[in-house]
């Protein structure tokens, strides 16, 4: 028996060493090398928000000059670049509010409801995908094409208007996805027991979905606040964060932008991590 | 059941027939404000630009008579079909080169993660805390002549002194490369991670090797993965212009730079429609066979 098995096990045993070296050593390290190549830029930017400036221009350049926190301290001293960072924090708050409870909506017609009680459902899907699929910079011209036939002044309300129409789908796709679990007998019992509608919304089915809520809620926030394009067509005159910065970048960069590109990555990553963390906890 | 309970108080029926036509209008009720803002927002402009591409504007005043003028398309695209191209040609190569850059290391997150999968998701959507343009301008600073990088190595001699590579082609296709990555790696990863592992034991049960259980099982199960990674990489890479304004130089210009330009700075709206129209009809014949190959409903697990 053992005589007749050794030469078939010496071949599957060379190839298993080979193969464990494979996923063991040569996948790991190609992988940690793409995330190094991921993460270097991000580095690079905290470098250069330490860069000192030469001349009385206060630019970055591509030289590195010396280390100063000085950028950080003064980290208000662009007008422009803070009132844009502000502008943004209040279009992405306003715009996820109004997308979430809209897109939340939606997402609760389209898992209820179904053709015969609700026709459309599959128009919906079609409008969905084709917003997400869209490229980003037809919907902005074709957004400053409806306001200039209009007439409708560009301004925080049409970057709202136009921030929202690109985060529905976000929402909606991202609320779906954790409703899809939900139990309707919870809801059934709440009637049972006589609650009204209104109530069997706010005590049950509101905490339940609360979590794919909150998750659509990050994803409109995110988009929103990092939105250049469409943005770009639609800021006139109040100029958000990621406009300006590209302004900027035809006369030269003030290094409080990387100043503003590092605090937005640390508070970001911060709650990326917290939120990996209390899930491992709970799980 | 309803028949069965007699209307003991005569209140009771109004409010339960009221109740029902709440009950039937329900879900248009709901729809109705995301429908209407998607349709006044989403819709409405590009139909409106369709039409727009067909008017005359008056570049003084930006006033558009409607012209019927079709020939507007055919002058835009012998204008700007280099610009179609290069566009083309960067999307095709960048979106490639992130295939096969998060190819292996979603394969390695969904097969091997272990517990630490969602660290390495995480590692994987890193550049996203970043804004989009700031995130370009530090890859001009990664690749400028005297930046961190190329001076570096200009200083060691690995490199000629004359040596750039700012103002080139390569310089645009690797920064959507890299804009774009995290667009690419997610959906191959989600498909990856789906595939059931019984059905890969299945086919080492039978004697598999790990060579054809990967290009009989694994492939064939990701490609739906590769299609939506695909889309959801090539069709914003075909339309942006910040990598190009930023990182390229003049020669290499974009369509989406010419679009910006005609809204933005020439004021030429019925231009830049016609070619938006062009650049949302090359997307739409993606986005449609997608739709028709895996239904649409399916790019919504990708992201």
């Amino acid at each position: 028996m053992t005589l007749l098995a050794q030469p078939s096990t010496s071949t599957p045993e060379a190839s298993a060493t080979k193969r464990r070296r494979w996923t063991k050593f040569v996948l790991p390290t190609y992988s940690w090398l793409v995330i190094a190549y991921l993460v270097f830029p991000i580095i690079v930017m905290i470098f250069y928000s330490f860069n000192k400036t030469i001349g009385s221009m206060q630019l970055v350049s591509f030289s590195w000059n010396g280390f100063t926190s000085q950028w950080y301290h003064q980290w208000s001293n662009v007008p422009g670049l803070t009132a844009s960072f502000w502008l943004s924090i209040r279009l992405a708050l306003v715009s996820t509010l109004i997308a979430t409870v809209l897109g939340t909506m939606l997402a609760i017609a389209l898992v209820r409801y179904r053709p015969p009680r609700f026709r459309g459902k599959g128009a919906f899907e079609q409008v969905i995908f084709l917003n997400i699929a869209a490229p980003e910079i037809v919907m902005g011209a074709s957004l400053l094409g409806l306001f200039v036939t209009f007439n409708i002044g560009r301004g925080f309300l049409t970057l709202v208007l136009a921030h929202v129409m690109f985060s529905i789908a976000y929402v909606t796709v991202t609320v779906r996805a954790r409703l899809a679990g939900f139990d309707t007998a919870l809801e059934e019992a709440a009637y049972d027991l006589g609650a009204t509608p209104a109530v069997t919304f706010t005590r049950v089915t509101l905490p339940l979905i609360m979590p794919g809520v909150l998750a659509g809620a990050l994803m409109a926030f995110a988009i929103s606040i990092d939105d250049f394009v469409t943005s770009n067509f639609l800021s006139g005159t109040s100029v958000p964060f990621p406009v300006w910065v590209y302004g900027a970048t035809r006369v030269g960069i003030p290094p409080q932008v990387f100043v503003f590109g590092t605090a937005i990555f640390t508070v970001g990553i911060g709650f990326a991590i917290l939120s990996i963390v209390l899930a491992r906890k709970k799980a | 059941m309803e028949q069965l309970v007699p209307p003991d108080h005569p209140g009771g029926v109004a409010p339960r027939r009221k109740r029902r036509v709440g009950r039937a209008l329900a879900p248009y009720l709901l729809s109705l404000p995301s429908g209407l803002w998607l349709l006044l927002l989403f819709l409405v402009p590009l139909l409106l630009m369709l039409s727009l591409s067909l008017k005359t504007c008056s570049p003084s005043t930006g006033a558009c008579v409607m012209a019927w003028h079709w020939g507007e398309f055919s002058s835009e695209v012998s204008l700007y079909h280099q610009e179609f191209i290069t566009s083309l040609y960067f999307a095709a190569a960048a979106t490639i080169v992130d295939l096969i850059i998060s190819f292996p290391i979603a394969y390695w997150i969904a097969f091997y993660g272990g517990r630490r999968k969602n660290f390495f998701l995480l590692m994987l959507l890193v550049p996203f805390f970043v804004s989009f343009v700031i995130r370009t301008i530090v890859w001009e600073f990664v690749l400028a002549n005297n930046g961190v990088v190329l001076g570096a190595l200009k200083h060691i001699h690995l490199l000629p002194q004359g040596f750039h590579i700012l103002g080139t082609s390569y310089a645009v296709m690797a920064g959507l490369a890299y804009n774009y990555l995290p667009f690419t790696a997610l959906p191959l990863y989600v498909a990856l991670e789906r595939i059931d592992r019984r059905v890969l034991e299945a086919a080492y049960d039978l004697y598999a090797t790990k060579r054809v259980g990967f290009m009989k099982v694994i492939m064939p199960l990701t490609v739906p993965g590769i299609f939506a990674a695909f889309l959801l990489t090539f069709i914003p890479m075909f339309g942006d212009y910040v990598n190009q304004e930023i990182l390229g130089g003049t020669s290499n210009t974009m369509i989406g730079t010419v679009i910006q330009n005609q809204f933005l700075v020439t004021l030429d709206y019925a231009g830049g429609a016609s070619l938006s129209a062009i650049l949302l009809v090359v997307a739409l014949l993606g986005i449609f066979l997608y739709a028709r190959l895996l239904g649409s409903r399916t790019i919504e697990q990708y992201l």
